[in-house]
């Protein structure tokens, strides 16, 4: 099994997340990650959805993808060809005697402290899956109170733009 | 053109301005909007029918008779849910229908108001598309998407859910309207490369198979592959869903693939050194068990839907087009290349699978009816140009291997789905697409009464089909696997038909629709003939058959195609071609 991050364009219009992520149950497959959010274009949504699954049921699963009728362009992005990243807000016990010992964490880590209270901070840290996965690991000790996470949001590297031309389909028929 | 008008009116306008001129349903509280115009329209023909389901089993087989979108319409909650199961089947066999369901005002969605269902989420699994509609100002530009959804690329299902006050408000209805689908974009144009490559392994072949699917109909292409077989003198193998669509009279046709499939037509697969697969999907009742089908085979896959190419089977030369394109350029590019293949010895092995394990049934000493029999004799004397329906089970697979069929369309069935009840309502709808054609409805018991209701439907309103019961008194298909893989123990497959609970020829005439019955071998063409005679008026006949009568050969469930029997505990011997 392999990750694959999918970037998929879609009409922005109610159901349409369910239709993507019931594809993916009913055909089997687990996602990992999903992230819906808006694009330049009003009328049309982006999702990243990170798969763990081999090449074939993939190529199979982006088949599938392309047949619904609001998905309008699928792409893979490479690891290397594209910026990953996820966001995480952490609630960490920090009282008056280790909170400086979290800030330092906080300051390796260019993460930012987002709340304070007497007896815990809450941080704000973005970054790729291993990163985010290291910063937990030090602040484990601490005592974690709360953790959440978006999903992963990728973009490709370079100058080139997936969404120029189905944006393009989109305004002749509008 | 600019008209005020209610959402309803505008749905039946629009219905009309599509070419709609029949729709199969049921009127109830969200849908009686909808009814109050189509009253009116002088171009719309509704069928009452009796169960929603027999609309939408009515609508697949009006489609499938006259090659255009059927259409079913029912009201919110359990009307729509009734219409899952004719949805869901024809998501399976590619049919192109709409179904139009009323909805609870949009005001009261998602409050589990009366009858109300979320039948968008259920049906989204099972539908191409599917549509809620709360803005009237929407309905006419959703019923052109849908139609066109539903029909073009690879047809299919498309369900239009319009909440009650959508249809009471009122709209302004203009046409024509522009649709907005840009995620939508069938390639149906066949990539030249992959042609020539397909037409490259085609000469090299040495033993190719033609595997001929339910999409060469749908794309109209029986003439492009009729002169692709006669070109290059390839067997041809048509599945379930492709009967009639090459003549079964014709010398290079093997028959039906697959698990009731003929050993020729299996054993063909089992040996080719290239399958040519057209508007076929490699359905696991026709690879057997994947691993071990058509080992030597490379394949070319050509289909419609990019994502069935290489789902089961992978392909060699994937070629993505509609079959029509497709075949009439590979005609012209084998053409083109002029290199003709020998197949001579392909043949001898062939036609000797042929001759040596040719279909066969076993009669009965005792008089009783072989059920294979009446299939040959409806064959005979109804002719290839009827359509013939079928339900799911024993009697759909003998109506499949002993009627024959000439014509593409001529054989209406529920392939993928295995929907039981199938055979009334497809052939009512049939019908009422081909009045000039003879329908006969192959049903078993079981089948017939799960849906028979809409006999009251066809005898109101004028259709008259032939039902052929073929009466065993069981659940036959589940009865023959219990006689062959659980012992003989007859769990829950004895209807007792047999003591004619109900007795269908009282209740073809409760139904107001003439009963016959037949019970010995030397009545079958009489009583076919008396059926055919009556022509104003619904036909039911009882044909009181052997009860142990089993579908031969079988490729038993998970195992492989080598493995075929043509009757129980007899396997073809292969070795004759080496």
């Amino acid at each position: 099994m392999s990750r694959h991050t999918l970037s998929v364009l879609v009409e922005n219009k109610p159901g349409v997340l369910a239709r993507v992520s019931a594809l993916f149950s009913r055909r089997g497959f687990n996602i990992d990650s999903l992230a819906v959010g808006p694009t330049e274009h009003a009328d049309v949504s982006r999702m990243t959805i990170v798969v763990n699954v081999e090449d074939l049921p993939l190529e199979q699963v982006t088949k599938q993808l392309n047949k619904l009728v609001n998905v309008l362009k699928i792409v893979e992005l490479d690891t290397a060809q594209s910026v990953q990243r996820e966001l995480m807000l952490i609630k960490v016990r920090a009282d008056a005697d280790s909170r400086s010992h979290v800030l330092e964490l906080v300051n390796l880590f260019r993460a930012r402290c987002v709340d304070v209270a007497p007896d815990a901070v809450t941080i704000e840290v973005t970054g790729t899956v291993d990163k985010l996965e290291a910063f937990v690991r030090v602040l484990e000790p601490f005592g974690i109170k709360e953790l959440v996470q978006s999903g992963m949001v990728a973009i490709g590297r370079g100058a080139r733009s997936i969404t120029d031309r189905s944006l393009r389909a989109l305004d002749r028929t509008a | 053109m600019t008209e005020q008008m209610t959402g309803a009116q505008a749905l039946v306008r629009a219905l009309e301005q599509v070419g709609v001129d029949t729709v199969f349903g049921i009127p109830g509280g969200a849908i009686l909007p909808a009814y109050d115009p189509l009253y009116d329209s002088k171009k719309v023909r509704h069928v009452l029918v009796r169960h929603e389901q027999g609309a939408g089993h009515a609508a697949e087989g009006y489609a499938q008779a006259t090659g255009r979108v059927g259409v079913c319409m029912a009201t919110s909650g359990p009307g729509a849910t009734n219409l899952v199961t004719p949805i869901a089947d024809a998501y399976m066999d590619s049919v192109p229908i709409v179904a139009i369901t009323g909805q609870v005002a949009s005001a009261a969605i998602g409050t589990d108001a009366f009858q109300e269902a979320d039948i968008s989420g259920i049906t989204m699994p099972i539908t191409k598309h599917n549509f809620l509609v709360t803005d009237a100002a929407d309905i006419p530009r959703t019923i052109v998407e849908a139609f066109h959804i539903a029909a073009s690329g690879r047809p299919g299902p498309v369900l239009v859910d319009i909440s009650k006050d959508a249809l009471q408000a009122t709209t302004t209805f203009s046409w024509p309207v522009q649709m907005q689908l840009p995620g939508y974009r069938p390639v149906t144009r066949p990539h030249s490369k992959q042609i020539r490559e397909a037409a490259r392994l085609i000469a090299e072949s040495k033993r190719p198979v033609l595997y001929v699917g339910g999409g060469v109909h749908k794309a109209q292409a029986s003439a492009e592959l009729f002169e692709l077989a006669e070109l290059t003198g390839i067997p041809v193998i048509t599945t379930l869903m492709a009967r009639g669509t090459f003549p079964d009279s014709h010398r290079q046709h093997l028959g039906m693939p697959g698990m009731h499939g003929t050993v020729a037509a299996v054993g063909a697969l089992q040996r080719t050194d290239l399958i040519i697969a057209l508007g076929a999907r490699f359905d696991d009742r026709v690879t057997g068990r994947l691993d071990t089908f058509a080992p030597y085979a490379k394949v070319v896959h050509a289909d419609i839907d990019p994502a069935e190419i290489s789902k089961n089977r992978h392909a060699d030369v994937p070629i993505v087009g509609d079959c029509k394109e497709v075949i009439a350029d590979l005609v012209a590019a084998i053409k083109a290349n002029g290199q003709k293949g020998d197949y001579a010895e392909w043949w001898r092995h062939l036609d000797a699978y042929r001759e040596t394990y040719a279909l066969g049934y076993e009669t009965y000493e005792d008089g009783s009816l072989a059920p294979q029999y009446i299939m040959e004799r409806i064959g005979a004397l109804v002719g290839p140009d009827a359509i013939y329906t079928a339900g799911v089970g024993q009697h759909q697979m003998w109506a499949s291997q002993f009627i024959g069929y000439e014509n593409p369309g001529s054989f209406i069935n529920s392939g993928g789905a295995g929907t039981m009840g199938f055979a009334v309502p497809a052939a009512m709808g049939a019908k009422m697409g081909r009045p000039d054609k003879d329908v006969w409805a192959i049903d078993g018991d079981g089948c017939f009464q799960m849906t028979n209701q809409e006999l009251a439907t066809c005898a109101l309103e004028g259709v008259p089909i032939k039902v052929a019961v073929i009466n065993n008194g069981n659940l036959g298909m589940v009865r023959q696997w219990q006689t062959l893989f659980y012992e003989e123990r007859y769990s829950n497959t004895d209807l007792q038909s047999a003591r004619r609970i109900p007795d269908f020829v009282k209740l073809a005439e409760a139904y107001g629709c003439v009963g016959l019955r037949c019970e010995r071998p030397e009545d079958v063409d009489d009583t076919i003939r008396k059926a055919m005679e009556i022509t104003d008026m619904p036909v039911v006949i009882d044909f009181v058959v052997h009860q142990d009568a089993m579908v031969w050969p079988m490729v038993a469930a998970g195992t492989s195609n080598d493995d075929i029997k043509y009757a129980r505990d007899m396997a073809p011997k292969w070795e004759h071609e080496d």
